[in-house]
């Protein structure tokens, strides 16, 4: 066992606290990225292509 | 023989500046950098909780809350410090990927600032008998946090992303008067905060294994900044890339 000495308390809120917000923030990231290729899958299967794309293929 | 010259090779800069270009040497980095993160915290945490003494004669019995507290302090500082170059490469060289980087950078800033502030009042209570003092370090470093939070806001208050880039550049660089003042308000004014005690002329005044250990956690938050930031920046250009094909379809864009 970590003998955390007289202020235990508080050094076991600081890096839970840490790990709470760091995980939340991973998480936060890793959703927002899912969900933008998620958006951008959904478009080009409609069938909608960048302007740039269109120009590459002769389109 | 054509008579066209030959095509001229763009530099390490231009493909740099490219979001297609960026997006394709970006990538085979994320596992390398998260597996790189993953064991430096490893390591860093093992040394924080059973190699590091529990106690120093200058810090006391709240030292393991300064291998939190400091890196996070570090990251508040360094993020906005990446935010600042990028504001120039907006304003000066309109690099492309610049106002990309400041968006993605800013929740990262924040998060980390509003932890070195968290981290902070857990270590003041038992060491100065006060989770908050107005003083010269920790107010500045609450001001960073609203500047932050400022930017976050001027980016989503704009439909137009490149004209918020513009506004959010300035705004940044008008912010980065804060860093010097976070950095000598210790030896400006009188402070609970103590001063440096890594970066001191005279060498670093702490045992060997304090300090390896918070260099250790620092390099593994730093590297867990980059990984997020270069993640946030691939999605935020995907964003612009969806809403434009959006704006496209929207306007019959469409293709057959």
């Amino acid at each position: 066992m970590i003998d955390f000495g007289p202020h235990a308390g508080f050094i076991i809120w600081t890096y839970l606290g840490v790990a709470i917000l760091l995980a939340a923030l991973i998480g936060y990231v890793a959703w927002d990225s899912r969900r933008v290729q998620d958006k951008l899958k959904a478009l080009e299967a409609r069938g909608v292509r960048r302007r740039s794309d269109r120009t590459a293929t002769g389109g | 023989m054509s008579d066209a010259a030959p095509l001229k090779q763009p530099n390490w800069f231009s493909r740099l500046a490219h979001p297609g270009e960026f997006l394709r040497w970006s990538k085979p980095m994320l596992w390398p950098l998260g597996i790189a993160t993953a064991m430096l915290f490893a390591i860093g945490l093992y040394m924080a909780l059973f190699v590091s003494p529990g106690t120093s004669d200058n810090v006391g019995p709240t030292l393991r809350i300064l291998y939190m507290h400091v890196p996070n302090a570090w990251l508040s500082q360094m993020v906005y410090a990446v935010m600042a170059v990028a504001a120039l490469g907006t304003l000066i060289w309109r690099h492309p990927l610049a106002d990309v980087a400041n968006k993605a950078a800013a929740p990262l800033g924040a998060a980390f600032t509003a932890l070195a502030l968290y981290t902070g009042a857990l270590w003041g209570r038992p060491t100065w008998g006060t989770f908050w003092e107005w003083d010269g370090r920790m107010t500045s470093t609450l001001v960073l946090l609203l500047i932050y939070l400022g930017i976050i806001a001027l980016w989503r208050a704009f439909d137009d992303q490149l004209r918020a880039g513009r506004i959010v550049a300035v705004v940044t660089l008008v912010g980065a008067i804060n860093i010097p003042i976070i950095k000598f308000s210790v030896d400006w004014w009188q402070t609970l905060h103590q001063g440096s005690s890594v970066l001191v002329s005279g060498g670093p005044r702490m045992a060997p294994e304090i300090l390896a250990t918070l260099l250790v956690m620092v390099v593994a938050f730093t590297l867990l900044f980059a990984m997020l930031q270069i993640v946030s920046i691939r999605t935020e250009i995907f964003r612009r890339r969806a809403d434009a094909m959006s704006r496209q379809a929207a306007a019959g864009g469409r293709t057959a």
